[in-house]
């Protein structure tokens, strides 16, 4: 370890991502650009479009493991999930569990419904839903890594949280609204979506981790992403990936306590505090050993 | 939006692999997608772009291009989203330079 560089998930391009994350030359592209499957509503509203509509999908080998895989690319709209891009998202995940495929990884970057497609993004994103539920029910594990500077919000991160393993790193935020939806509709006093820090502190990764939202955190760094998503596909040679009402039960259980314990407390920091975290404050400056140490016997959902 | 084609004839320089993509639809970037095609020699270059009005340009960037590589049998599709000329000229030549296998 002591000669690997590290090369930032958060600012690679979906279609990097892929290439140095899975085994190498081993991605295979379903649909690729070239067949220009484009989407059909941007160009009547002379807006641009991507000749992959911000979204590669395909199959590929992780450590020599055959999965299914999706990259959303961030800096098309952000992500944003239209009707061709959710298709291409609903084929993968069905095509995986006809192909009986070890795992789906999807590595999500995304603000959600694209809203120049309206309700055709809306429908898209919930068959995208369906889909992901109907792949954990036919025993296919579904692993989501969200690293990217758009995050995972929306449906995107209803998405990933439908998922058996969320990966994230501490730059990579998830959450239902974004920060200045919430600021819109609730009020600067409510959330104040120019204060980064805070940003950060709410919907990022060391906060998700800790709350039970997301299962492993890793640095900043594909390598990091690739072990951990290793480990997340292994991790399911050996238990059920399906959704069982246990398990939506326990997972019922822990929101409730969530919203008991910390309910009325107005920031993540007094949350951790809550927490009994070792100087709580400090939490964001913490390189991701050590927070993983600090946070074991702590995190919810663990 | 704008549409822009730019035809280039009797080049030398012919690719042979698999279609590739680079660059991202996004502010002050593009994507080019290049692939081999037949065109008797030709090199075609369609971009679709969101800023209007940028024509002669774009011609004055896509001559350059076709002087520093000469491509035959090449299309060039390109989805630009108000990219500068210097990203414009990066881009195609790392579409070719991916092409040809010696990029980065």
């Amino acid at each position: 370890m002591t000669n690997h560089r590290a090369i930032s998930y958060q600012e690679a391009t979906a279609r990097e991502r892929l290439l140095q994350l899975f085994d190498p030359g081993s991605f295979e592209e379903f649909l690729p650009p070239y067949k220009r499957v484009i989407s059909p509503h941007l160009g009547q509203l002379n807006a641009p479009v991507a000749f992959d509509d911000g979204v590669a999908v395909g199959r590929a080998m992780l450590g020599g493991v055959p999965v299914y895989t999706a990259a959303q690319e961030g800096g098309f709209m952000g992500g944003a999930v239209g009707e061709v891009h959710g298709a291409k998202l609903v084929g993968l995940l069905r095509r995986a569990v006809a192909d009986k495929a070890a795992a789906v990884v999807l590595l999500v970057e995304s603000g959600g419904v694209r809203l120049h497609e309206a309700n055709a993004g809306l429908i898209a994103v919930s068959e995208v839903m369906r889909a992901l539920l109907d792949a954990r029910a036919a025993g296919v594990p579904v692993i989501v890594l969200v690293g990217g500077s758009n995050g995972a919000f929306g449906g995107m991160g209803i998405v990933s949280r439908c998922a058996n393993v969320v990966v994230m790193s501490e730059e990579g935020r998830l959450a239902m609204s974004g920060p200045e939806v919430i600021e819109t509709a609730n009020g600067v006093e409510e959330f104040d979506s120019r204060d980064r820090a805070l940003v950060w502190r709410s919907t990022g990764g060391k906060h998700r981790y800790l709350m039970g939202d997301c299962q492993r955190i890793v640095a900043d760094d594909i390598a990091a992403f690739r072990t951990a998503a290793r480990e997340a596909v292994a991790q399911y040679t050996t238990q059920p990936a399906e959704l069982s009402m246990e398990a939506l039960e326990a997972e019922q259980r822990m929101l409730d306590e969530r919203i008991a314990s910390f309910g009325a407390l107005p920031d993540p920091v007094d949350i951790w505090t809550a927490m009994q975290i070792p100087d709580a404050a400090n939490v964001p400056m913490l390189e991701v050993d050590s927070f993983i140490a600090v946070a074991a016997a702590r995190r919810m959902g663990a | 939006m704008e549409t822009l084609n730019y035809r280039f004839e009797q080049g030398t320089r012919r690719l042979k692999t698999d279609p590739q993509v680079v660059g991202v639809v996004g502010s002050g970037n593009l994507e080019v997608l290049i692939e081999p095609a037949a065109l008797d020699g030709a090199c075609t270059i369609e971009i679709t772009t969101a800023a209007v009005g940028f024509g002669p340009i774009w011609q004055a960037v896509m001559n350059d291009f076709h002087a520093r590589w000469l491509l035959a049998d090449t299309r060039i599709s390109i989805n630009d989203m108000g990219a500068t000329p210097a990203v414009v000229s990066l881009r195609l030549d790392q579409a070719v330079q991916t092409m040809l296998g010696d990029a980065k």
